[in-house]
């Protein structure tokens, strides 16, 4: 039973990866379009802003690095083709097959991430053309351990997207739900500004949510920076145990109430 | 006779796409929360950099609170008018519905700029002058005649610049078909819109001048706030502009003689 479902999910990736290689230039662009991290790099080293927190330009440089690298396999945008496929009356042929059809953007995900991965490496590349001296090799244990909480930072925005898209069959309009649920992912995540940089009063509620594992906890990790690793894994287990019966339950509730559009 | 025309034409757009827009409420409500949310966001970034230090770039924090007024504005009328519109031409592209636009009696980029109007960016652009204002009485600048003249000219000018490169960017589409993403990569530069170009790099500096003119868009007219700006720069800003909307202009009558429908 688990076998069939991993031939499927096989072929779904390899479809969906000549699919989006079609996109090249389009991912190309998006990729492009994440090179934020680099711009505050600028104006916190410019401004020695970071001696307050007591890390150098060189950690500074690699955190935002990192913090690019972790973005760039995280970004999830499956709210957007959802409500599309949703309003369109797309999910119904979706619905009949037996697959939740959850696998087949999941599928999308991550062939575009393979896709993106040598544009990513470009940008980088381009980075350390700029910035020799932050150059850095982590060793292949620390490597792997970033990658594992790159993906499980994925996972849980993934499954945050997966909840706001299925309420599409009560609103119809869930992106802009999507759009408002953004604002703090983008401020807190640590996308911009690391988060030991917070004030204190932010700090002391922030690593209970999830926000500061989607982006600071990855980016630390590979750039070297101090974290704590247990408590980092922790965290994002426990928010992905949270969050799937969430999705689990609410998928069964609204494809219940699909009625397809003009019926 | 011309004009006349056309402000007809344009409050009958502003009917029909307020009457369809005002169909989604909730979506409306969402949208405001999302803006009074983006705002709080960036002022909890400007206070995070200024914890330790007095000034990024030479600009001290009440400084710096003008430049995200007039970006908060610059956000709003770009979410209200050139998003849902120039979005709109990927779409007509596409599908060959541009075929319909050209052979109405307007001038096409009349027609596909202003068509469509998404009413949530109202709400960003009153609290960008709330905002405005609060900084006005916080730096305790004086308000003249001459004064209002030369903010208003230099914004007018950031929005047609801003404007006119949305634009550039969209009438790409007539070769590319799916210039979705240019817009993207469009939107996350010019949130650099909303610090002090002084706070950058020589290079970044440069390259945010002429490239992409985000030092036109927002810091010029911060500094005409603070009286800080020169002359130079505000002439430099109107020719910028004019040189602006003249290429976009022209790129789109260029672009024009490239469209071949979809299909053929």
């Amino acid at each position: 039973m688990s076998n069939l479902n991993i031939n499927k999910l096989t072929t779904l990736l390899k479809v969906q990866y000549s699919n989006m290689l079609e996109y090249r230039v389009e991912i190309a662009l998006w990729a492009i379009s994440g090179i934020i991290p680099f711009f505050m790099l600028n104006i916190w080293t410019n401004n020695n802003l970071n001696e307050s927190i007591n890390l150098s330009n060189i950690m500074l440089s690699r955190y935002f690095l990192s913090a690019f690298f972790v973005r760039q396999f995280s970004v999830v945008w499956v709210v957007f083709t959802f409500e599309e496929d949703a309003l369109l009356g797309r999910i119904s042929p979706y619905l009949i097959q037996p697959l939740n059809p959850f696998f087949r953007y999941f599928a999308q995900h991550i062939a575009e991430q393979f896709t993106r991965f040598p544009f990513a490496i470009i940008i980088a590349l381009i980075f350390f053309l700029f910035n020799p001296e932050s150059l850095w090799i982590p060793s292949l244990g620390i490597f792997l351990l970033s990658c594992i909480s790159t993906f499980l930072s994925f996972l849980i925005q993934f499954l945050i997207q997966s909840i706001i898209a299925c309420l599409c069959f009560w609103t119809e309009k869930a992106s802009s739900i999507e759009r408002l649920l953004f604002i703090p992912t983008l401020f807190l995540s640590g996308l911009l500004a690391p988060v030991i940089s917070f004030p204190e009063k932010v700090k002391s509620w922030i690593y209970i949510t999830p926000f500061p594992y989607l982006i600071d906890f990855p980016a630390n990790l590979l750039s070297g920076n101090k974290t704590n690793m247990i408590s980092g894994f922790l965290m994002q287990l426990i928010w992905i145990s949270i969050l799937f019966p969430v999705f689990k339950r609410i998928w069964n509730l609204g494809t219940k109430k699909y009625t397809a559009m003009g019926s | 006779m011309k004009l006349k025309k056309y402000i007809k034409i344009y409050t009958l757009f502003l009917y029909t796409s307020l009457s369809s827009e005002l169909e989604y409420k909730t979506n409306l409500i969402i949208d405001f929360v999302t803006a009074i949310l983006s705002l709080i966001g960036s002022i909890f970034l400007l206070t995070i950099f200024f914890q330790n230090t007095d000034n990024i770039g030479g600009w001290n924090f009440q400084q710096a609170l003008i430049i995200q007024g007039i970006y908060t504005i610059l956000n709003g009328i770009t979410n209200t008018w050139f998003n849902p519109n120039l979005t709109e031409i990927v779409k007509h592209i596409r599908e060959g519905t541009l075929d319909f636009v050209l052979l109405k009696p307007v001038d096409s980029q009349f027609f596909i700029s202003l068509k469509k109007i998404a009413p949530s960016g109202f709400l960003e652009i009153i609290l960008g002058f709330a905002l405005l204002f609060y900084c006005i009485r916080i730096n305790q600048i004086n308000i003249n005649l001459a004064f209002l003249f030369l903010c208003l000219t230099t914004v007018i000018c950031s929005i047609l610049i801003l404007y006119s490169l949305w634009f550039l960017i969209s009438t790409t589409t007539i070769w590319f078909v799916k210039t979705w993403n240019a817009t993207e990569v469009l939107r996350s530069f010019l949130y650099i819109g909303r610090f002090p170009l002084n706070s950058f790099s020589f290079s970044l500096k440069i390259f945010f001048s002429i490239f992409i003119p985000i030092a036109f868009i927002t810091s010029i007219p911060s500094g005409v706030f603070l009286g800080l700006a020169k002359l130079w720069e505000i002439i430099l800003e109107i020719i910028v502009c004019g040189i602006f909307l003249i290429a976009s202009r022209r790129f789109w009558l260029f672009a024009l003689k490239y469209y071949t429908s979809a299909s053929s």
